[in-house]
């Protein structure tokens, strides 16, 4: 019985090499997957492949007991997956509640009571909403680009190392707020770099390597795996 | 020197640069704006912009031939002020068409903007054939209606001044309509969805794709756009001059200064750009010597026009202007994308 969103043997690349061989990722709702592992293990690849932007030569995305494999992603999004590109993340020339409403765009009912959710979840967004979003910091612009995402009201958000060149102190919060979207009954699954953090927040944790799942297990099993600790998260 | 003189040189410079010069700002600017949103969205320098405007004219020329014929006209208005929505009807159509046969093969090939480029210079050779075709190379006046505003003898009559002021129909008209195109283009662009999308697919196409924004559709709303702006910029650049396609084509030249000066992709930087060139353009080749004899001694009077370019140099105002943004400040005034 697979979970709410997961995928399997999933193989394949950017054409040419296979960067996945065979690994799978699951996620419940209201749950968090975390992904880590080395540089070039295929944590983005893995995240992107199950958005459906890398073409797979074997694999299987099921959503919700459907088989998605063969949507685009701009009908996995239609579907209820959101999506949070590493960079490039935000529209940055638009305002902080334009970048929300383009969040928005498939929907054609009323979005205010959505954009007041996100508000009430980074209450700085508010304060912000008719700034430029590029002339933000680094962790007020990771919010919009979660704030964006958040829009479609999503069953699933994808986040590609949302804490990349943030300080320790935003990351922490940043970890808080994902943890209440998870208790909103998202699922969730994130890329990370900050694998301790990270794995603190799991409810289950995915070690690639080489395109493989290595390990794969409960979070607090991971980070307690010698094993694991040895290789990934410097003892 | 009097008060009188002071008033006369005003009425002077007026008469002669700051009338001309905010009308033909207002023709420049609608048309960068055609060149500066194909950049920010399509992401290309459209060479044909200046024969599309050409053909948008030579389809409002037609239409008003025919009104004309009909016996229709707007009474003291140029009979083409009705012609030009259906001009751009048409014009638009023809920018999807064109889109649709030329531009969207090379799109999906996810061609270098430098092939959108030289792409659109094919299309522009094939535009300015087809005008040709059609209408013919000479140089046409299609405008009818009352011509002037305010009459120089008029103007002296009533203020008891040696300087006339002429302002034409024509000029009155170009800044009323500019007008009212730049506050809708405006409006559309910041507050309707579809023209916050536009902007959004301009900024990160990537993430515009994800957040569900539809290219084509993005596409075929900036083709109607610039089909839209061309043919009104080049309906009120010939009735207030007159209507050359050669003429068109040269306009290129301080339309694309326009828009990168102000900063290219940028529309407010467009229309700042276009005033910026227009005015550059005119001071620059006007003689002020009855200028300075009104306001100076007359010992110290010019002896020379005083005019620091030739108006055949006229072009080389906007080139010269071009060159040095570019070396000085490649983003334009207004930050917009680097070239």
């Amino acid at each position: 019985m697979s979970k709410y969103f997961s995928s399997s043997n999933m193989t394949g690349g950017y054409g040419g090499e296979n960067i996945l061989n065979n690994c799978g990722i699951e996620v419940n709702q209201g749950e968090i997957s975390v992904i880590v592992g080395p540089n070039g293990a295929g944590k983005s690849t893995a995240m992107k492949a199950m958005l459906g932007m890398i073409t797979l030569k074997t694999g299987k995305i099921i959503l919700n007991k459907q088989d998605i494999s063969s949507f685009s992603p701009q009908d996995r999004v239609a579907q209820g997956i959101a999506f949070v590109p590493q960079t490039m993340n935000i529209f940055s020339e638009l305002t902080v509640k334009e970048n929300l409403e383009m969040g928005a765009f498939l929907r054609d009912d009323n979005i205010n009571k959505t954009i007041e959710e996100v508000y009430e979840l980074f209450p700085v967004l508010n304060d912000k909403k008719n700034q430029i979003a590029g002339e933000l910091s680094g962790g007020q612009r990771q919010q919009v680009a979660v704030g964006r995402s958040l829009m479609t009201k999503p069953s699933v958000l994808m986040l590609d190392e949302p804490t990349a060149g943030v300080s320790p102190i935003v990351m922490d919060e940043l970890f808080d707020r994902i943890i209440e979207i998870k208790n909103s009954g998202v699922a969730i699954i994130i890329v990370e770099q900050n694998a301790k953090q990270a794995l603190g927040i799991a409810d289950y944790g995915y070690v690639l390597v080489g395109g493989i799942n290595k390990f794969t297990g409960k979070g607090r099993e991971l980070l307690n795996n010698p094993e694991v600790r040895k290789a990934f998260l410097g003892g | 020197m009097e008060s009188v003189d002071v008033i006369n040189a005003f009425i002077l410079l007026a008469n002669f640069v700051i009338v001309p010069a905010i009308s033909y700002g207002s023709q420049l600017a609608i048309a960068a704006l055609g060149i500066t949103i194909v950049y920010a969205v399509l992401r290309f320098s459209n060479f044909a912009h200046g024969d599309l405007m050409s053909f948008g004219t030579m389809t409002a020329i037609l239409f008003t031939w025919l009104f004309q014929s009909l016996g229709i006209t707007a009474g003291f208005l140029p009979t083409a002020l009705l012609a030009i929505p259906f001009a751009i009807i048409i014009t638009a159509s023809f920018c999807l068409l064109i889109d649709r046969t030329v531009y969207r093969f090379y799109r999906k090939q996810k061609s270098h903007p430098v092939v959108f480029m030289i792409v659109s210079v094919g299309v522009m050779f094939i535009l300015n054939a087809i005008v040709r075709f059609i209408i013919g190379p000479n140089d046409r006046t299609f405008f009818d209606g009352e011509k002037f505003l305010v009459r120089a003898l008029d103007f002296k009559a009533y203020s008891g001044l040696a300087e006339g002021l002429t302002i034409k129909s024509t000029q009155v008209i170009t800044v009323v309509v500019a007008i009212i195109t730049m506050l809708v283009l405006f409006y559309f662009l910041q507050r309707t969805k579809m023209g916050k999308a536009m902007r959004a697919y301009s900024n990160n196409e990537d993430l515009a794709l994800l957040s569900g924004i539809n290219p084509d559709r993005v596409v075929m709303i900036t083709w109607l756009i610039v089909g839209t702006l061309a043919t009104i910029a080049g309906v009120l650049y010939g009735l207030d001059k007159s209507f050359k396609p050669f003429t068109y084509f040269q306009l290129l030249l301080p339309m694309f200064a326009a828009a990168i000066v102000g900063g290219i992709g940028n529309p407010i930087g467009a229309v700042v750009g276009g005033y910026i060139i227009a005015f550059s353009e005119i001071m620059l080749t006007y003689a002020y010597k009855k200028f300075f004899i009104y306001l100076l001694p007359q010992s110290l009077e010019p002896s020379g026009l005083t005019q620091f370019l030739s108006t055949d140099y006229k072009f080389a105002v906007s080139f010269i202007i071009l060159v040095i943004v570019l070396i000085v400040r490649p983003t334009g005034i207004f930050k917009g994308k680097t070239i």
